[in-house]
């Protein structure tokens, strides 16, 4: 099980060009939640994502990650994103083979996790299979067990099931949530679904308009073990009628 | 096999079809040569023509290796280095251009007549296609694996290692058969003035006007590269039993 890590954004501001992208935006996570960012395209969900994840650089203000090892972070892409060359297996060890950190781990001690990570996502049979021998949904988990093979403390996710079709994407939120549950990493989870927001999270933020100002921060009643019975449910339903009237306003 | 059956049957004709030409005096003898009389010439010549043939492959061969080293090299370094690549890369282009006829006498002064001109002129011709192709095919790995490889602090040397090099894989095979066709072209040019191997039989036979021993070497410059194709071909079909180097659409 790993701690997540908590994340402070201050005043964090972000211009592509003349463009400004996102402007005083001030968050607060706790340590081990499940966040989701909704809003409509280009409201710069994905660009906060990339500032968090290091892939940008902040125009100014800052990001501060703490309570745990914030290098020791993990993204999933909207595209699995995976190396057409390269194993099930493979593609899964790639974070041994680059990062340093993960290079002092034995040959063994990889081993074992990436094991551990392909039978979390029910990959462990299809080890030795190329990406192109793969299901959408299948590839979705390599990614995804590649993503949890090195445990990170902060996951951070931009639309990765928006390309799969519906019975998938719903068994993928469902996998996920429980791995979220038994691994209690910060995951910051973006996406243009309301249903999936709510399905997940913990808590909702909603960026809207010019500068990515939030609109709405929600912290969600619901059960903390969600069965595919809560789709159907008055109090889920409830909840995404109330996003989507705030994402019309 | 039977992919090659239309091309073999069409060969046939086109012999058959030159033979009847040439034997019923439709065109004369002295300007183009029946396939018999070439058989002939290389059944006679059989000593030189294995020679020169030798003498061909392996200057082609140094040439190409050169260029397959070099080039790869060449573009590795212009790839990790984005002001190296704007300083030397449109010089390369620009020589390129300049016609490797015209470069020949100046190889013949700068390394005297035989093997070193020949290997030179045949690794001038083909290094740039395959600097040129490697380059791109290191560069086509898309953004977001880039990213992938940006979030687990990857060093550039494991990005173009684990990344780039098997993502550039069909650019840089096709880089290669450009390559290895053009790597005879400059062998050829650099032994009608260095001398030694088929160009310098060729120019010999110009002179005694002996189309057949034209026609032979033609024929057997032809099967070299074929030859060469056929080795990459089957090389690459080898590879890609083992990785699907050639799915280069992003997973």
């Amino acid at each position: 099980m790993s701690d997540g890590v908590g994340i402070r954004i201050e005043k964090l501001h972000k211009d592509f060009s003349q463009k400004k992208v996102i402007e005083n935006l001030n968050l607060d996570i706790a340590p081990g939640s499940f966040v989701s960012v909704v809003g409509p395209s280009g409201c710069g969900k994905s660009t906060l994502l990339r500032l968090v994840a290091e892939l940008e650089t902040p125009s100014s203000g800052t990001i501060q990650k703490d309570s745990g090892d914030a290098t020791n972070f993990s993204f999933v892409f909207q595209d699995p994103n995976l190396l057409a060359w390269r194993t099930v297996y493979e593609n899964v060890r790639l974070p041994f083979e680059l990062s340093k950190s993960l290079q002092v781990l034995s040959p063994q001690e990889q081993h074992k996790r990436i094991s551990a990570a392909l039978t979390k996502v029910h990959l462990q049979d299809s080890q030795n299979l190329f990406p192109h021998q793969l299901s959408g949904g299948m590839k979705m988990r390599v990614s995804l067990a590649r993503a949890l093979v090195n445990s990170p403390q902060l996951l951070l996710m931009d639309e990765p099931f928006a390309a799969l079709d519906e019975s998938t994407r719903f068994e993928m939120q469902r996998e996920l949530h429980t791995l979220w549950q038994k691994e209690r990493m910060t995951v910051i989870f973006v996406t243009h679904s309301l249903f999936e927001s709510a399905f997940l999270s913990e808590r909702i933020i909603m960026l809207k308009g010019a500068g990515a100002q939030i609109v709405l921060d929600q912290k969600l009643t619901l059960p903390q073990v969600r069965e595919e019975s809560l789709r159907t449910t008055e109090a889920f339903n409830k909840i995404v009628a109330g996003l989507s009237e705030r994402l019309r306003a | 096999m039977k992919r090659f059956l239309p091309a073999f049957i069409s060969f046939i004709i086109l012999t058959l079809g030159l033979e009847l030409i040439v034997r019923g005096g439709w065109v004369s003898e002295t300007l183009l040569p029946s396939p018999s009389m070439v058989l002939q010439s290389l059944s006679e010549m059989r000593a030189d023509f294995l020679l020169a043939f030798k003498e061909t492959l392996f200057n082609v061969l140094a040439g190409l290796f050169l260029s397959i080293g070099i080039g790869t090299l060449v573009a590795f370094l212009f790839s990790l280095s984005e002001i190296l690549k704007r300083a030397i890369l449109p010089f390369a282009i620009f020589f390129q251009t300049v016609p490797i006829i015209a470069i020949a006498p100046l190889l013949v002064i700068y390394f005297g007549f035989g093997a070193p001109t020949v290997i030179a002129s045949s690794f001038i011709v083909s290094i740039f296609p395959i600097i040129a192709n490697t380059l791109m095919g290191l560069e086509s790995a898309s953004e977001a694996q880039r990213d992938l490889f940006r979030i687990y602090q990857a060093p550039s040397l494991k990005v173009l290692w684990k990344l780039k090099l098997p993502h550039a894989y069909s650019y840089i095979y096709s880089g290669l058969k450009i390559s290895a066709g053009l790597s005879i072209i400059g062998a050829i040019a650099g032994e009608f003035v260095a001398g030694g191997g088929l160009g310098a039989l060729i120019d010999s036979a110009r002179t005694q006007q002996r189309v057949d021993i034209v026609f032979g070497a033609l024929l057997l410059l032809s099967l070299m590269g074929l030859l060469f194709i056929g080795a990459m071909a089957l090389i690459n079909r080898m590879i890609l039993r083992k990785r699907p180097l050639a799915t280069l659409s992003q997973e």
